[in-house]
């Protein structure tokens, strides 16, 4: 029955900009503060206070909008979103509405090892409301709301995509690159957990190949990637199952339950919001000339796709490594850094993809948090290409490093882990190894050339994996050949 | 040019404002005259002329990006009807909306 149908997906992301002070005032918009402590008679909207506008904020908007490759207006202003809330102080938000920063943008997303084209419809500005909290254990049951006022003002970018996505794996790609292009361009923190990254899907159903759009459904309070994924398929498979029963998906807005993992109605369309949108008259025209647009696409950060393509391009990495590497900040710029000593890119992308990031799911932290710096790295790398250990000691001491943050080359030297290349050395352990092994050297002779690598593990054994392989390869069939 | 009853219902719901049948009439009045004098300006030929949302024609009024000292938490507070503790209190709220929709 799926099968029949197609998921038609729309998603709209509100971040919080990374600014010193909030879009109209000057308070401060640090996360964690003490509630209650970061407002003014601004972002209070007491009466007669007014409005100025951060001229940063409205920077990394237009950051943000070129870098999802949309148009910028020339000209642009603020609007007055009007509605009751109580995380709404002026009960209007001040946003923008026909004349928004940024339209007609597009990003490529990874869909199936295909580029696939998500458009972007919108990019704007706007200030955020207020933290509400509900004492009780859920919203139905709490008594009262209590309301934090930090957080209303900070500035907040909407970003609108089409309905181009059709499945909750291609939504959950978009964010994720979407994620990616906002952290390289330095604008956003994007922590969805501390919730200055947000997002809503809208989701209808179609039967497959159809030209029309089913009837559309708002999904809101989702909070994390996978809660994007799990809600878009719960919901897309209620619609789906409504409509091949003969039924008809109403025009609605639904709310994720994340615990129940399901969604439920939260408002119809005849309770939808009448925002009586009209120009700010607190607020002047903004005029954003072309060559401030230039410049500031000038000094924009490097994108991660651009990135990933200089990596293939400078290092010869496999696409796939590349991206995966340039999609994050944290891993590109311990890349770059480690790549920096050690001049090695194909060697550092294998350590980070491999032992780095397996080490980073285990323990569970960021890159940032762990003990592990390029240096380290860099040192770890340098000790297995100047054949000081071999890879597999290497890997050995990999976990410590990490761990304690300890140098690799401590280490090595404490636990006696230095390679043996000297050819004096490894003769008389080869020589003692054919000594004792009479049968497999017999085996070698007859022929059975697997014997090599039985006495090979056998000179391992004797020096705890220290003998250079090459070389231990390299004399033990010379002196098994004088032996012939 | 008048404003129905049904649009003054409207405005009033809109406006969190609970009027009864008289008051309602009153307001209907009231609008409807605003409304004709303010839509004198419709008269005026305003063929080529940008659309005008204030007076002022200054462009690009901003500030950098300084943070400011902000009110303590008692002058924030000091004329909330309620409040618990850090926070101010308002009565529950049944619909999961806002959050900057």
């Amino acid at each position: 029955m799926m099968q029949d149908y197609e998921v038609v997906v729309g998603i709209e992301v509100h971040v919080e900009l990374a600014t010193e002070s909030k879009v109209f005032c000057g308070c401060r918009t640090a996360f964690g503060a003490e509630p209650n402590t970061q407002t003014c008679p601004v972002c209070l909207g007491m009466p007669g206070a007014l409005p100025v506008l951060n001229r940063r904020a409205l920077e990394y908007a237009i950051r943000t909008a070129l870098a999802l490759n949309c148009s910028i207006a020339d000209r642009t202003k603020f609007d007055r979103k009007n509605y009751f809330y109580p995380d709404l102080p002026k009960g209007y938000q001040i946003s923008q509405y026909d004349l928004p920063i940024g339209s007609n943008g597009y990003i490529y997303v990874d869909v199936e090892g295909e580029a696939k084209r998500i458009r972007i419809k919108r990019v704007h500005l706007e200030e955020e409301t207020a933290k509400l909290m509900h004492a009780g254990d859920d919203i139905i049951s709490a008594t009262h709301s209590l309301l934090d006022f930090n957080r209303a003002g900070i500035p907040l970018v909407e970003i609108v995509s089409e309905a181009d996505m059709r499945s909750a794996d291609e939504a959950r790609a978009y964010l994720s690159k979407l994620r990616s292009i906002l952290l390289a361009m330095g604008v956003s923190d994007c922590k969805m957990e501390e919730g200055s990254m947000r997002c809503e899907a809208n989701i209808s159903v179609m039967p497959r190949g159809s030209k029309e759009f089913g009837t559309l459904v708002e999904l809101k309070n989702i909070a994390s990637f996978r809660a994007v994924h799990r809600a878009i398929q719960y919901e897309a498979a209620r619609q789906i199952e409504v409509v091949s029963s003969g039924g008809a998906v109403a025009r609605e807005t639904r709310h994720w339950d994340d615990a129940r993992g399901e969604t439920a109605f939260m408002r119809g369309k005849e309770e939808a919001h009448d925002y009586r949108y009209f120009p700010d008259p607190d607020l002047g025209p903004i005029v954003i000339e072309k060559p401030w647009v230039d410049r500031i696409g000038d000094e924009m950060p490097e994108l991660p796709d651009a990135k990933g393509e200089r990596y293939m391009r400078e290092w010869d990495l496999p696409k796939y490594d590349a991206s995966q590497i340039a999609d994050s900040r944290d891993l590109s710029e311990f890349f770059e850094k480690t790549c920096a000593i050690v001049g090695d890119g194909r060697e550092v992308a294998k350590w980070i993809l491999g032992e780095v990031l397996a080490s980073l799911n285990a323990t569970g932290i960021e890159l940032s948090e762990s003990k592990l710096t390029p240096e380290l790295l860099a040192e770890l790398i340098e000790l297995v290409q100047t054949g000081k250990i071999s890879g597999k000691i290497a890997k050995s001491v990999f976990e410590e490093v990490f761990n304690e943050g300890k140098r690799p080359g401590d280490i090595v030297r404490n636990r006696g882990l230095l390679q043996i290349s000297d050819v004096g050395e490894l003769v008389s352990i080869v020589e003692k190894v054919i000594d004792a092994n009479p049968g497999p050297v017999a085996d070698y002779h007859a022929g059975k050339t697997r014997a090599l690598g039985f006495l090979v593990g056998q000179v391992m054994k004797e020096t705890r994996g220290r003998a250079n392989p090459q070389e231990t390869n390299r004399i033990l069939k010379e002196e098994l050949d004088r032996r012939a | 040019m008048g404003v129905s009853k049904e649009e003054t219902a409207r405005i009033a719901e809109l406006a969190r404002l609970s009027l009864d049948e008289a008051e309602l009439a009153r307001a209907q009045g009231d609008l409807s005259e605003i409304v004709s004098y303010v839509n004198k300006i419709a008269d005026l030929n305003t063929d080529g002329v940008a659309p005008t949302v204030q007076p002022c024609t200054v462009s690009n009024a901003w500030r950098e990006d300084v943070a400011l000292p902000s009110l303590s938490r008692e002058e924030a507070l000091a004329n909330a009807p309620d409040r618990q503790g850090e926070f101010l209190r308002v009565p529950s709220i049944i619909q999961g909306e806002g959050d900057g929709e």
